[in-house]
């Protein structure tokens, strides 16, 4: 099949709406079919071959924040000719209510378009206001998919009907082999952590509190941290003799965050709540990191009600590090959390996931027809 | 008795200072509150015009939903806080907000060329440009009334009288409002104009 897969956000910025599309690109490429991705992006930048770039980003206030999009009369032209060259059997947008590239191809094409919703959208005023200018071009998509409940949620008050629920994938290809990075875990054991510092929902406040506990009992205990945010502004309450057991990597490369999977005994994601579906979790278990995770509900299904990796009350830092100490001592408890994670990740897969995809391109196909380019 | 006559005449003096100093200050309160009515009057008139624009069918729609939506929140936040938000930090942000996606709509290469043309366009620019230049100098004047009357009531003996009473101190309303980006034409730009 020619698949069309519009992304909304610049590709020079990394995202997970970009990861997404890149992740199922390669999976239907993989799977023999023929993709081509067209994504805000300056013209030199360097794309994979299957990327077009529709010209750069424009830095707009959007939904409480600043979003790079692509939108405007050169944009709408740049998409039109994209879908004339590229004559694909089915259009699939991501993100169709930003105001960008997405909703520009809704815009200009007719006939068989998928749309996926990845976030739950917090504005409903606004909605509102705009909800006449988005109707007609949402009205043409024929099959729509979310990638969480929260995100069918939106979906279904912002524009009734209904979404097929398709997770977010991760590629386990990728993720289950690399080398740990020197030094670590260590003797004394590791425990890991990946996310946004500063962001209190993360909940690294409370992964610090578990750490004092456990930091006190094992000597050599210490704690590989990953992620944006300012490590001086996160560690200020930290006592001076803990400080030293941890290490800030701040942002890593994609690379680098594979290996940081493989450095630690037990990773732990002590979330208190906000995350509809927790692709680093499904990274870790991808990896075979023995997880220990917040009781959510997103983080409870996907670790298959505790047989992939233990669940504390979220929240509670004492239970945390309860359920981390355990992991810590019993290296057996740890290669059966491992193992039944790296099994459980198996129905997140991209060639899995993608085949869920194709699945509803094949669904809508037939009934839409043909793709076609409305004259302008 | 010549005493007695010194003393009349200066509390007279300073009776008549006094309320002179009042009166001023209260001119000064009453130019504040109709340069803020004028501001705001700006304000409205920008949004709605911009929200006119969003709906129009003249613009893609990706545009109209960016502009639609940074016009609504500047809507919103001018019929007042519902957050609990004090009223003047709430208001400037989406405010902002509604400039950079103006200028950002605006500043596209060769905007004005592609509505050339097309009915009704050309009131509505013109319509929105002077919308604009409106905010740019109603916030100029408020902020000039704001100035003057902290400095009014900054003086010693207005504060030892407590001669503005129990009125809170103005507070400046600080927004961009410059649809011209500052690196395209320098700091000091006195007129906002649409690029493009």
């Amino acid at each position: 099949m020619k698949v069309g897969l519009v992304c909304p956000y610049t590709w020079d910025v990394p995202g997970g709406v970009q990861e997404h599309i890149m992740g199922l690109a390669e999976a239907l490429i993989g799977l023999g079919h023929q993709v081509s991705v067209i994504s805000p992006a300056d013209d030199d930048a360097p794309l994979p071959d299957y990327v077009v770039p529709a010209g750069r980003a424009v830095p707009v206030p959007y939904n409480g924040s600043v979003a790079r999009l692509a939108f405007g009369f050169l944009s709408a032209s740049r998409v039109r000719r994209w879908l004339k060259e590229g004559g694909f059997d089915v259009l699939h947008v991501h993100e169709p209510a930003a105001p960008s590239l997405s909703l520009l191809a809704c815009w200009v094409a007719d006939g068989p378009i998928v749309a996926t919703v990845h976030t739950a959208i917090p504005h409903s005023r606004a909605m509102h206001a705009a909800e006449p200018i988005l109707q007609s071009a949402l009205e043409k998509i024929s099959g729509r998919i979310a990638v969480s409940e929260a995100a069918r949620t939106t979906l279904v008050e912002h524009f009734g009907g209904d979404a097929v629920l398709i997770p977010n994938g991760v590629s386990v290809r990728k993720l289950e082999k690399a080398d740990p990075l020197p030094g670590w875990p260590g003797a004394g054991g590791a425990l890991g952590f990946l996310g946004r510092m500063d962001e209190p929902r993360k909940g690294f406040a409370i992964l610090l509190r578990a750490f004092e506990i456990l930091a006190a009992e094992r000597p050599g205990l210490r704690l590989l941290v990953a992620g944006h945010g300012d490590a001086d502004e996160a560690l200020a309450k930290t006592p001076a003799w803990l400080r030293d057991r941890i290490v800030m990597l701040g942002q890593v490369s994609d690379a680098d965050k594979v290996r940081v999977y493989h450095s630690v005994d037990v990773f732990c994601a002590p979330n208190t709540g906000g995350e509809s579906f927790g692709i680093v979790l499904a990274e870790a278990m991808a990896a075979g990191a023995p997880i220990v995770a917040s009781d959510l509900d997103a983080f409870r299904r996907v670790l298959r009600r505790g047989q992939a990796g233990l669940l504390f009350p979220t929240g509670n830092a004492a239970e945390l590090a309860a359920a981390a100490g355990q992991m810590l001592d019993q290296p057996e408890l740890r290669a059966g959390l491992s193992a039944a994670a790296s099994a459980a990740v198996r129905d997140y897969d991209w060639p899995v996931v993608a085949r869920d995809v194709v699945r509803v391109y094949e669904a809508v196909v037939p009934a839409a027809g043909r793709l076609v380019v409305a004259p302008q | 008795m010549i005493d007695a006559i010194v003393v009349v005449v200066v509390v007279a003096m300073v009776g008549v200072y006094v309320s002179w100093r009042a009166g001023r200050l209260d001119r000064l309160h009453a130019r504040l509150e109709a340069a803020r009515a004028a501001l705001d009057v700006a304000l409205v008139r920008r949004s709605s015009v911009a929200l006119e624009f969003a709906s129009s069918g003249l613009l893609d729609p990706a545009t109209s939903l960016l502009l639609a939506s940074v016009a609504h929140d500047a809507r919103s936040a001018q019929n007042g806080p519902e957050g609990g938000q004090g009223q003047e930090g709430g208001q400037e942000l989406p405010e902002s907000d509604l400039t950079r996606a103006l200028r950002a709509v605006f500043g596209q290469p060769g905007f004005r060329s592609s509505l050339n043309g097309t009915e009704g366009a050309d009131e509505l620019l013109t319509e929105l440009e002077s919308a604009a230049h409106q905010v740019f100098l109603a916030r100029k004047f408020y902020n000039d009334a704001v100035a003057a009357t902290v400095a009014a009531r900054r003086r010693p003996l207005v504060r030892l009288l407590r001669l503005a009473g129990g009125a809170p101190l103005p507070e400046f309303f600080e927004i961009e409002d410059s649809l011209v980006g500052a690196g395209e034409s320098g700091q000091g730009a006195d007129m906002p104009h649409l690029t493009g």
